[in-house]
């Protein structure tokens, strides 16, 4: 469904993405891991269009993902993200965030979006929570938001960029629980994560990205259990024990 | 006769002055307001002939005297076959003027909304023009209000520029007078008190939009 072949993509001379190709199959959950600035944000910010890339090419079922183009807001409807920093729209309460989309890109009706919004919002356990502003939510709360807000698109694919890295740890589980319920009911999702457990539990693939490259990938079995390649198990290895 | 007596005798000249001072102040505010807009998106698009000339107008209203612009419109154009009367010379002038300042201010605003905002809001498939309209323009008029107050202000008294190019508000209405009556001191005083008293309204509400979104 999302293939990426071979990108390449600098910052001025600074080389972040040095060919990096892989596929995601429908209802696929990809995990990517990897030390900071190995390049995994860019790549999802690719994937959505958020980001050019100089070489190579990015297919969301066939279609091109070119930031240039006018079809580029069509893909996007198509793929929905979801960011470290929640990036609610704070002037808007939490249901309105979420009808947002559905209204005004969607151009659906608001009386539907609205039943939609509702049910989404029940589902991520905010129902109590329709007409309250992101200020007055906790992260893992905003964090919740910001995935029935990509929900409510439809979308074919949901890209996740370090979701949970940004919340008190007390909070991360009720934002993993969240994922993963997604995951069950069969949606395709790139996960950008540091959270092993929950890679384990609900990846069918994980990569290892560093320097812009993927390392090593496989399943989480073969890849965080018993990592073949040094640079992994090294990186495992600190993340698990981050003291020594 | 007492300076109330002599005020009444000319306050109903100096208010066919305020009239005319409000025109070309609400005018002025409209144009400017429209114009900086337009500079403002210009060079939050990003496409780099835009942006240039955007930056480039900008650069150049500001470096010029506004009188000097004001001058330019009314006197030159003529000279290239483009007739105005002074009223309409003296709000395109101050419109003009204020429009970088209103620019300077629109960009601030507009800048100010974190950009996460506007990632989250392409990757549900917003365009440009709905970013605008939904998520940056609702939260950029808290932070733009209260300068934008001031702004009006500043309209209000360089209204008075337009005196110089003969339109008749008020403060050639009080020169107007004063050279008649040789009263500069009731003339002047009033033409300062009714210049005070347009303002001060003004400068209440800009400080209480201060107030309301410096908390928020
Ligand atoms: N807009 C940009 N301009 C210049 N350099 C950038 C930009 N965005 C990212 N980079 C650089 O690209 C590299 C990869 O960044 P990226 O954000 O993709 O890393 P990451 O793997 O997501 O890291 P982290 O775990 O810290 O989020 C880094 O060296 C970063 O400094
Ligand atoms: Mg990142």
């Amino acid at each position: 469904m999302i293939q990426v072949q071979d990108i390449h993509k600098s910052f001025g001379t600074l080389q972040v993405i040095k060919g990096v190709s892989f596929d995601v199959k429908k209802g696929e959950v990809v995990c990517i891991i990897g030390p900071s600035g190995s390049g995994k944000s860019t790549i999802l910010r690719c994937i959505n269009g958020l980001e050019t890339y100089q070489r190579g090419s990015i297919l969301i079922e066939g279609a091109k993902v070119d930031p240039a183009s006018r079809a580029i807001t069509d893909i996007r409807t198509q793929v929905s993200m979801v960011f470290q920093r929640f990036n609610l729209f704070p002037h808007r309460t939490a249901l309105e965030n979420v009808m947002e989309g559905p209204v005004f890109v969607k151009k659906m009706n608001r009386a539907p979006a609205r039943d939609e919004a509702v049910a989404l919002l029940d589902k991520v356990g905010l129902g109590a929570k329709l007409d309250t502003y992101p200020a007055k939510l906790s992260g893992g709360q905003q964090q919740r938001v910001a995935i029935a807000r990509a929900l409510a698109m439809k979308p074919k694919a949901i890209l996740f960029d370090e979701p949970t890295s940004a919340l008190d740890p007390e909070l991360v589980g009720e934002v993993l629980a969240v994922m993963r319920d997604i995951a069950a009911a069969g949606m395709t999702m790139v996960v950008v994560t540091h959270e092993m457990e929950f890679a384990r539990a609900v990846a069918d693939r994980v990569l290892f990205l560093e320097g812009g490259a993927i390392v090593e990938q496989g399943s989480p079995q073969e890849v965080l259990r018993n990592p073949q390649h040094p640079r992994t198990q090294d990186f495992l290895h600190r993340v698990i024990h981050p003291m020594e | 006769m007492s300076f109330w007596e002599r005020a009444t005798d000319y306050l109903p000249l100096l208010m066919e002055g305020v009239w005319l001072t409000l025109v070309v102040t609400f005018f002025s505010v409209i144009l400017s307001t429209f114009l900086g807009f337009v500079w403002a998106v210009m060079a939050w698009t990003r496409i780099p002939v835009l942006v240039a000339l955007s930056r480039g107008f900008v650069t150049i209203i500001r470096g010029i005297p506004i009188i000097v612009q004001l001058f330019y419109i009314y006197f030159v154009m003529p000279e290239i076959g483009i007739n105005l009367t002074a009223m309409q010379a003296g709000i395109i002038g101050l419109g003009i003027a204020y429009s970088a300042y209103q620019a300077e201010n629109f960009r601030a605003g507009i800048e100010a909304i974190d950009k996460g905002q506007i990632e989250a809001a392409h990757s549900i498939g917003m365009t440009d023009q709905l970013v605008m309209r939904r998520v940056i323009l609702p939260q950029a008029i808290r932070i733009v209000l209260p300068p934008f107050g001031n702004t009006i202000i500043m309209i209000l008294k360089d209204s008075s520029l337009v005196s110089t190019i003969t339109v008749a508000e008020l403060t050639r209405q009080g020169q107007l007078i004063a050279a008649s009556t040789f009263d500069n001191m009731t003339v002047f005083t009033l033409v300062a008190l009714i210049y005070l008293a347009l303002s001060l309204p003004l400068t209440f509400l800009t400080r209480h939009l201060e107030k309301r979104y410096s908390q928020a």
